[in-house]
């Protein structure tokens, strides 16, 4: 029998991880709850002054957001090295970085999607300008995938080591910063009345760089740290 | 006839020990290396070099000719690793352990449930890996074997938390594929007997 095509391979390993997903629920749960938890508590803390909040919601919004990924991060490989299954995915006589994007995408599909459908929740909580509310949920839905690509190079330089959070958190969060700076402008000037294409182009050719580029440098520094 | 695996001049150094140099093996079909020595030898490190997951400090592994970098997924497609890890997901049951196993190699076509059978699994085909013994993941995970087309199989201790009776079974499929033309390295605690089998001993300790 021949072995699978490329992308059979592809979505059945996303498949995979979206089945261990599910049955791992509470994990699961764990970003999102994190998510609205940092939200809800904003306006207990800052006071409910609707005129604040509603200056502010994108900017909470956002940086929960970004929080919330990089704290899911870690599982996008931790059990596969930990019970030898990254080894035989490494083993594997489908192309690495392939095999990488499926198991992003699954990661983002479980961990970055929820945060998109609950947004609009939140930010009518948080009395966010009602214009700004698809540019908000369009910049959440081509930013956390960004996110989660460029957190899996740094998760994969970092799974072999023992303490290797404080380091994660070091190595991603400066390569996060673009995406949070591009998407609060996003949102600031369709607040004020003008359009945002340049800064929602901007996060589109960012989505396409990480999505051609990560994978590949993801796949590099798994075989570095599996060495 | 000519050596399928072959290894030049290798050279493993591990935080600043070396475990071993000037390494050269051949192996031809038919053939088995057991590789021995004592704890932290490098045996482990020689074969994880041989899979490609480790680079040697200096020298190449070829097969057929060829260095294994170069030949790439045709490569990868001939090899079965087993290593300490049973490389298994607890989540999942054992038939989608094995579904995932040939969906990431080389199906061989035999139905799943013969290859559970053959492992002595047949009953525990959709329990989750969770509930099975150390022994049973082992089997599991040696089911590999038999549900891919590899002619190189390395295995790093496979006998782990086998029983007798589940050992003499493997050592009756390693004699099979040896017969079939396979080629295996492997290290092991446990005396081999293998009397109709082409064995090489290599011993690192040594």
């Amino acid at each position: 029998m021949k072995r699978l095509s490329l992308s059979q391979a592809f979505w059945f390993l996303l498949r995979r991880d979206l089945l261990l997903a599910m049955r791992n629920r509470a994990e699961l749960a764990n970003p999102l709850l994190f998510f609205v938890m940092v939200i809800t508590l904003f306006p207990l803390a800052v006071g409910a002054d609707p005129n604040l909040l509603s200056r502010i919601a994108a900017g909470i919004i956002w940086v929960a957001a970004l929080l919330a990924s990089m704290l899911s991060l870690d599982s996008i490989f931790r059990s596969d090295f930990e019970d030898g299954t990254l080894e035989q995915l490494l083993l594997s006589a489908h192309p690495l970085p392939v095999l990488v994007l499926a198991k992003v995408s699954a990661h983002w599909l479980v961990s970055g999607l929820p945060l998109l459908l609950i947004a609009p929740l939140l930010a009518m909580m948080l009395g966010l300008d009602s214009d700004a509310y698809g540019v908000l949920l369009l910049t959440i839905l081509l930013g956390t995938p960004v996110l989660s690509l460029i957190g899996s190079i740094g998760v994969a330089l970092t799974i072999g080591l023992p303490k290797g959070g404080i380091i994660l958190s070091l190595l991603v969060l400066p390569l996060y910063v673009p995406v949070l700076i591009f998407a609060a402008s996003a949102i600031e000037v369709v607040s004020s009345g003008l359009p945002a294409t340049a800064q929602l182009s901007m996060m589109l050719a960012f989505l396409f760089l990480a999505l051609s580029l990560s994978p590949v440098a993801t796949a590099a520094a798994l075989k570095m740290s599996m060495s | 006839m000519t050596a399928l695996l072959e290894t030049r001049e290798l050279t493993c150094v591990k935080d600043d020990r070396m475990l071993f140099e000037g390494l050269n093996l051949a192996l031809k079909p038919g053939q088995i290396l057991l590789v021995e020595g004592r704890n932290g030898s490098g045996k482990t490190s020689l074969l994880r070099i041989l899979t490609g997951l480790n680079l040697p400090e200096s020298g190449e592994v070829l097969w057929q000719g060829k260095s294994i970098s170069d030949v790439g997924a045709d490569f990868y497609e001939q090899v079965n690793y087993i290593g300490h890890h049973d490389g298994i997901k607890r989540d999942l049951t054992c038939l989608e352990n094995l579904r995932l196993v040939q969906a990431m190699g080389k199906p061989l076509p035999i139905s799943l449930d013969d290859a559970l059978e053959q492992v002595n699994l047949l009953r525990f085909g959709d329990n989750f890996v969770a509930t099975l013994s150390a022994g049973q993941k082992r089997r599991l995970a040696l089911a590999r074997l038999v549900v891919t087309e590899a002619s190189l199989w390395i295995m790093d201790e496979p006998f782990t938390s086998l029983d007798k009776a589940s050992m003499v079974l493997f050592q009756r499929m390693f004699e099979q594929h040896l017969a079939a033309g396979g080629i295996i390295v492997m290290t092991s605690h446990h005396d081999i007997e293998m009397p109709d089998s082409d064995v090489q001993r290599l011993d690192l300790s040594a």
